[in-house]
């Protein structure tokens, strides 16, 4: 199973085996990693599941489609080039060992 | 000491996790009826009917995660009484459970079709999970699904089950879908949508009877007499507060068991939050009752923020979505009392909004295609700037601009 880390503003990591298919959110909220909020349960509608994707990795996650674009220029914590929707990332086994960091807030 | 949360759906859910968020040490009980952890409903008339999604990923957490916020969760248990002298519930099982602090999160149930041969087992209706399974499994088989009522789930039920190549019909009492949520203008955009996709949309006729036939089939007949063969009915036709237990132990009920803004019932050690409540939002001024995600988890804060001993009053800003086919319908603010609306965007673009104003102030903005708009819409809402028609109606003025600068 992929493993994936969520970096907490504060700091602190969470690393998190994530069934391929799966969302990175859906992995998050699963397990309880505090910073996601995802309050439309998945939907790419709501902005509160804002990740921050390293350089690194930008190749390998999934393209952004025009929906998340847009919903991007309503994150609670401005955008940065390295801004994803974790709803729109799913998981496979080419993003073992993908972390993750995430923006001081949601709302 | 222990708080004991009747009613394991979002908003039960939400108050747990608020009590132990903000400190509360006691007891949590989190007491559900079905067999399930805490679920996702949205998803149940989108993608899990589409879908063969595993039960679990609409879990809000593994219960392990509940344990470890030391909430205890007890499925399959039903609440028959509060015994509110004694500040105890008694349980189906005859254990009686003592409270420091109640939460009554009950939900709603489906409204059942007034009609002859409603028990006809090709009838169904969503509302949890098991009911979501037995359409999965009973769509798969169905060639001509009916739906009654065009609502929410009506309409994305028959958006699903269209997409599976299902002959859908859906029959609608008054003139137009989803008549009590949003304008006219929005109606007509989501009856082209349906009937591009190929789905026969029935208005001004009411289902009258329902007659079995040998083959496991059904035939509905409806009010101009005309008759409709289906596989499978669906009927979605709105639902109801579950106040009985609330009623019982003389708790003030009306349609939904009424709360004050900080989301108290009538007895002080006793709160109710979500689909069930007839609830004060600071914002409205009338009493309302709120079916939606966004009313579960805003209210459940505040009712746990109250069993906590902190009054937070009601006002946060209700907002709705619906998914049909690939068109996202969001809904912020209650536009129903609007005197006057903008439509910015084109509806022929298939993304556009409708801004209802009453007396030049912004009441609600329905999005189509356009979350951005919608969050947009619930930021200047929330933070009470009303954009004028004028801003509104001007697509080369960017409504952004009326934020104050972060």
């Amino acid at each position: 199973m992929p493993k994936v880390t969520f970096v907490h503003f504060s700091g602190s990591s969470r690393t998190i085996d994530v069934p391929t298919g799966w969302t990175l959110m859906e992995a998050a909220v699963q397990n309880g990693v505090d910073g996601i909020t995802a309050e439309c349960g998945g939907g790419c509608a709501c902005a509160t599941c804002h990740v921050l994707v390293p350089a690194e990795w930008a190749d390998k996650v999934p393209a952004i489609r025009p929906s998340e674009n847009d919903l991007l220029e309503c994150t609670a914590v401005p955008r940065t080039p390295h801004s994803r929707l974790s709803c729109q990332i799913q998981v496979s086994d080419a993003l073992d060992g993908l972390t993750v960091n995430l923006p001081e807030r949601q709302s | 000491m222990s708080i004991v949360i009747v009613g394991a759906g979002q908003a039960g859910l939400q108050i747990a996790e608020s009590l132990r968020r903000g400190g509360y040490e006691g007891r949590v009980l989190l007491l559900g009826d079905e067999s399930f952890a805490p679920y996702q409903r949205p998803p149940l008339s989108k993608k899990y009917l589409a879908d063969d999604i595993a039960d679990e990923r609409l879990q809000f957490r593994p219960v392990e995660q509940l344990t470890k916020q030391n909430i205890e969760f007890r499925p399959l248990t039903t609440v028959t009484a509060i015994d509110r002298d004694a500040c105890e519930v008694v349980l189906a099982s005859g254990e009686r459970v003592p409270y420091e602090g109640l939460a009554l999160t009950t939900g709603t149930r489906v409204r059942p079709l007034p009609v002859p041969g409603a028990e006809h087992p090709a009838v169904r209706y969503l509302r949890g999970l098991d009911d979501a399974k037995r359409l999965r499994s009973q769509l798969a088989t169905a060639a001509r699904v009916l739906v009654i009522g065009g609502g929410f789930i009506g309409l994305e039920v028959a958006a699903t089950a269209r997409h599976a190549g299902k002959t859908v019909t859906v029959v609608e009492t008054l003139d137009r879908l989803m008549a009590r949520a949003v304008a006219p203008v929005v109606s007509e955009y989501f009856a082209e949508l349906h009937r591009g996709h190929g789905v026969e949309l029935r208005f001004k006729v009411a289902l009258t009877a329902i007659a079995g036939n040998p083959d496991g089939s059904l035939t509905a007949t409806l009010s101009d007499g005309s008759t409709v063969d289906a596989d499978l009915l669906l009927a979605g036709i709105g639902v109801l507060p579950n106040q009985e237990l609330a009623a019982a132990a003389g708790l003030e009920c009306a349609n939904g068991i009424v709360v004050d803004e900080f989301a108290r019932t009538s007895d002080p050690r006793i709160v109710a939050a979500g689909d069930c409540t007839l609830l004060i939002n600071r914002r409205f001024a009338a009493p309302l009752r709120l079916e939606s995600v966004q009313n579960a988890v805003d209210q459940g804060k505040i009712a746990a923020q109250s069993l906590l001993g902190n009054a937070v009053p009601y006002q946060d800003l209700p907002w709705f979505w619906s998914d049909q086919y690939d068109i996202k319908l969001q809904m912020v603010g209650l536009s129903q009392a609007h005197d006057s609306l903008v439509v910015r965007g084109a509806p022929d673009s298939a993304a556009f909004s409708v801004f209802y104003f009453k007396a030049g102030e912004l009441l609600g903005v329905d999005s189509i295609n356009r979350p951005a708009e919608h969050m947009l819409a619930r930021k200047l809402m929330s933070l009470g700037i009303s954009p004028s028609p004028d801003a509104v109606a001007d697509t080369g003025f960017d409504l952004k601009t009326l934020l104050p600068a972060p």
